[in-house]
């Protein structure tokens, strides 16, 4: 199923911030509160919550560009998360991958024209004894083969 | 009897369909009227066997598996919910050799109790640690853990007893507890399985931890790919607090909060993952100060892996020596191993260390799936060194695997078969360091690339004695140039392929397009 997020809105921000401002280390909660609501931490939210929580602008936008998870920019309605990690690989990984780009018409980091997917690279799902393995929309996929790919990619509502 | 109908909820069986298995299991049996109650257990961790269905029957749990949507009307027809005959049933799943040969500790529990219940923890022995912990006093249990021989199992096997009493005796104030649920190695999925099939023994584990150092708060630090164990450990430690074995009127205070990572491999580093806790980007702390003495905001803290934090657990409710009296060398108790990659009996397979690894990889995991022999083994990780058949002699152990230049890390075993190149493994490994690297050294950040680039030129036919040799002095400035052993052991995986494979650094080899074609 897409997920579905909210348009950026300040006033959301502020009660996201303080609901989580008496953390001890609040930042990376409040970071992954905010993507779960607007699907992406936008620019406009940096200095609100370097405000809010007495950091400097620099340290917010540091810590968003430096862990994977967190996107400046909205993905695709559906995120397709695929391990590249070493297990998947001696799984058929690599042919997957290759398979899933050309079906997907992009590449690994891309999203598609219609913006219907994101495909992305992920290091290891713990589902290495069941590889070839992947993630739709926080939804753990197994045992994958280009069919049964394809049949989940076909099934999605774009 | 209104039996109990067990669909395993770990992700591996969500993956493969267990939630269509059980939505089918309910509907049958509302068709037929049955009352059934339908447990999400953890997985036992055979993953092959997976979607397994358990029933209760009146000669214990016969397992079915593995089982598809699609089969149910079938198995209920055949009698599944009273244990009748089918092709799939299974038996006793405790009797399959894949488990009979196992010595389950950390994981006795797991794929077997509803894991959020608090009766069925307690009713198979659950809490009895830290009861124990409590009658023994903190410095009864520190002797326990040193005792038991207990190493930390993140990875570099540090004795755990004497990490607590480094922070036990870090004087008063505040002290944290930090449970390290980043497991960020590929071939590993332990910490996951036991924070979805048995979440209560790490929280258990981490309360006696807190007792014996004189911590009142605790973390758990898991990473974001893991939503299933997040869900799991939330539920499991408010339901710990309502239920005493935490909270502020447990027979030790202890207050725990889960947090989530942010994808990067780096936080499973001790520092990185107490400066991420802060807020803050994960980079990795010089050392010293230890975590023991200047850990999180600056406090004593302990930082253990989830399956040490857990072994701690019981260890202290069954006694130090039963399990120092397992193992092998230095290497005292049980590892839970995960058998992973291209293998056919893949999963979670705990024993006394000792096991050599041929025995774990041709004997216990069947070989791989593809039914090839298996011709390179990762074990320990990206970080961690490939063996050669030549090297299946060697016991699951850290010092054996440290002689041969290899480690065992968290347990992970990633099997390949013929069809690997390993000069497509060792690019990968520097490919994996340069994303991965926190930044803060020079030969993490900018030699990892330069190492891919040689190994291109090397494939490419380019001077390749030059840069086989540029590639050597490559490693050697990582291993020694860098701060933590993401820089400083990727040398592992690389020179172990070109020092065991060598064939595969000659000609170029195919891209898996090309072999398809
Ligand atoms: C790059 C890197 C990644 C690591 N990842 C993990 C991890 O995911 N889980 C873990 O428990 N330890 C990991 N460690 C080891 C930790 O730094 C630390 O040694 C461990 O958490 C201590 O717990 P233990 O003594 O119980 O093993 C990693 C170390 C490095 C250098
Ligand atoms: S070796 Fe790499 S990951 Fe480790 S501290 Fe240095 S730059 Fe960071």
């Amino acid at each position: 199923m897409a997920q579905i997020f909210q348009p950026f809105d300040p006033d959301r921000l502020v009660q996201i911030v303080s609901a989580h401002a008496d953390l001890e280390g609040p930042l990376l909660p409040v970071l992954h509160a905010v993507q779960a609501s607007f699907g992406f931490v936008p620019g406009e939210a940096v200095p609100i919550i370097a405000g809010a929580l007495n950091l400097t602008r620099a340290e917010v936008h540091g810590v968003v560009s430096f862990y994977h998870d967190f996107r400046s920019e909205p993905a695709g309605a559906h995120v397709l998360r695929l391990c590249r990690a070493e297990a998947c690989q001696a799984a058929g990984g690599d042919a997957l991958a290759g398979h899933v780009e050309r079906s997907l018409g992009v590449a690994i980091g891309g999203t598609t024209a219609d913006g219907a997917v994101t495909l992305e690279a992920v290091y290891c799902l713990g589902l290495c004894a069941s590889g070839p393995a992947a993630m739709l929309d926080g939804q753990p996929l197994a045992r994958l083969d280009p069919d049964r790919l394809d049949a989940v990619i076909d099934g999605l509502a774009r | 009897m209104s039996g109990r109908v067990f669909v395993p909820g770990d992700a591996a069986a969500v993956a493969v369909g267990a939630d269509a298995v059980a939505a089918a299991l309910c509907a049958e049996a509302a068709r037929l009227g049955r009352a059934v109650e339908i447990v999400r257990n953890g997985s036992r961790g055979a993953f092959a066997l997976e979607t397994l269905v358990e029933v209760e029957t009146a000669e214990g749990r016969i397992g079915y598996g593995p089982v598809e949507a699609a089969d149910v009307t079938g198995l209920v027809a055949a009698g599944l919910f009273d244990g009748g005959e089918h092709p799939k049933r299974l038996g006793r799943p405790e009797a399959l050799p894949f488990f009979a040969r196992q010595t389950r500790l950390t994981f006795a529990r797991c794929g077997i109790i509803d894991p959020q219940s608090m009766a069925d923890y307690r009713a198979r022995g659950g809490g009895k640690g830290l009861e124990r912990a409590l009658s023994l006093g903190r410095a009864g249990v520190v002797d326990a853990i040193a005792r038991s021989g207990l190493r930390g199992r993140g990875g570099a096997g540090f004795p755990a007893a004497i990490k607590w009493k480094t922070v036990a005796d870090a004087g008063d104030g505040p002290k944290y507890v930090v449970a390290n649920a980043d497991e960020g190695d590929s071939g590993t999925f332990a910490d996951r399985m036991l924070m979805e099939g048995d979440p209560f023994l790490l929280i258990e584990g981490m309360a006696i931890a807190g007792f014996a150092v004189g911590a009142a708060k605790g973390f758990v630090y898991i990473r974001s790919e893991y939503p299933h164990a997040v869900a799991a450990m939330r539920r499991a430690a408010e339901t710990a607090a309502r239920e005493g074995l935490i909270g502020p009127d447990a027979p030790h205070p202890f207050d725990l909060e889960i947090r989530v990572g942010a994808g990067a491999y780096v936080c499973g580093e001790e520092t990185a993952l107490l400066d991420s806790l802060e807020g803050r980007r994960g980079q990795v702390r010089p050392k010293p100060p230890l975590p023991a003495h200047k850990g999180l905001f600056g406090r004593p803290t302990v930082v253990n892996n989830v399956l040490t934090l857990a072994a701690a657990a019981h260890i202290l409710a069954d006694g130090a020596e039963a399990y120092a009296a397992l193992g092998h060398g230095r290497s005292r108790g049980t590892m839970p191993i995960q058998l992973a990659g291209n293998i056919t009996n893949g999963g979670l397979f705990e024993a006394p260390f000792g096991l050599t690894l041929g025995e774990l990889v041709d004997d216990i995991g069947g070989g791989p799936f593809t039914g090839k022999p298996a011709r390179a083994v990762q074990v320990g990780g990206p970080l961690g060194a490939y063996f050669p058949r030549s090297l299946f002699d060697t016991p699951f152990d850290y010092e054996a695997f440290a002689a041969r230049d290899g480690l065992i890390g968290h347990g992970g075993v990633v099997v390949f078969d013929e069809t690997v190149d390993m000069a497509r493994q060792a690019r990968f490994a520097l490919e994996f360091c340069a994303i991965e690297s926190c930044g803060k050294c020079t030969p993490c950040r900018l030699g990892a690339v330069r190492g891919v680039e040689t190994i291109d030129a090397i494939r490419a036919g380019r001077e390749r004695q030059a840069n086989l040799t540029l590639l050597a002095d490559l490693c050697e400035t990582l291993k020694f140039g860098s701060l933590c052993a993401l820089g400083g052991f990727t040398p592992y995986p690389v020179m172990s392929a070109v020092k065991h494979f060598p064939g595969d650094f000659d000609a170029t080899p195919k891209t898996p397009a090309e072999e398809a074609s």
